[in-house]
């Protein structure tokens, strides 16, 4: 059981840690916000799941939070990339430019 | 009515969830629930019926179990985008046709959308959710569509209108 908690802290924080990386690598805005929310979705359930297999007495308090997350997480990035859009971000723009400069 | 009945079981089962099975902290949630829905259900815009168990048991036996699955893909994918050397992406902008109608259907496609590999979606203007797509396959939006939100809209079709 402990085992267990473990192995899923360890995936979670790898997943946290690989959408950081995602952020500071992506070119533009839309990329990065894609590699936040994914990676930030999965470690976050992996590392609250472990946390619940830890502490069996907590697992309501746990599915009740990862409720929360799976609701309020992807909304927040939607909304975020939604002013991007409103705001005549355009999906291609920056990474055209990028190959530009390398040629 | 309808609306305060529902109100008080959403509160009064997150307060449950919250502090453990216990009588006298049902007693007490229950009191403070009642309170707060009479006070708040003019301002909510939802309400459900007794069809709710069945769709909340469809929900959580045929649709998480896929969810979860895609989930983990999107992060191998993504994991797999972020730590190659090349960068392998095509990004752009496509508009993808939905048939559910109601607000909560399109707003569980949208968030499942954002959480598959590859798309994220961006706004919802009446019967098309606008995505962007790491990497864009097809030209037709029937083609993007079967690429996105096919297995979606099929599961949730038979749970939500």
């Amino acid at each position: 059981m402990i085992i267990t908690s473990y192995i899923l802290m360890i995936i979670g924080a790898i997943f946290l840690a690989l959408g950081g990386f995602g952020v500071f690598r992506m070119p533009d805005v839309y990329n990065r916000i894609q590699a936040g929310t994914k990676a930030t979705t999965l470690g976050a359930f992996a590392l609250i799941l472990g946390v619940g297999f830890a502490e069996p007495s907590w697992f309501l308090k746990i599915a009740l939070i990862i409720v929360f997350i799976a609701i309020t997480n992807p909304v927040g990035s939607s909304t975020l990339a939604r002013a991007a859009y409103k705001s005549g971000v355009s999906a291609t723009l920056l990474q055209k430019q990028k190959e530009g400069e390398d040629k | 009515m309808k609306k305060t009945i529902s109100t008080f079981l959403v509160l009064l089962a997150i307060w449950v969830l919250l502090t453990g099975f216990n009588w006298m902290e049902v007693v007490l949630g229950a009191a403070v629930s009642l309170v707060l829905a009479i006070i708040i259900s003019r301002f909510v815009n939802y309400s459900f019926g007794f069809g709710i168990i069945l769709g909340l048991i469809k929900f959580i036996v045929i649709y998480i179990p896929v969810f979860i699955f895609k989930l983990v893909l999107a992060n191998i994918d993504i994991a797999y985008r972020v730590l190659s050397p090349k960068l392998p992406i095509n990004p752009g902008i496509v508009k993808v046709p939905t048939k559910l109608k109601s607000d909560f259907g399109k707003f569980v496609l949208a968030n499942s959308i954002t959480l598959t590999p590859g798309t994220l979606s961006l706004d919802v203007e009446d019967d098309e959710v606008i995505v962007h797509w790491v990497n864009v396959k097809g030209k037709t939006s029937g083609e993007h569509q079967s690429r996105i939100s096919k297995t979606f809209e099929k599961l949730l079709g038979g749970i939500v209108k």
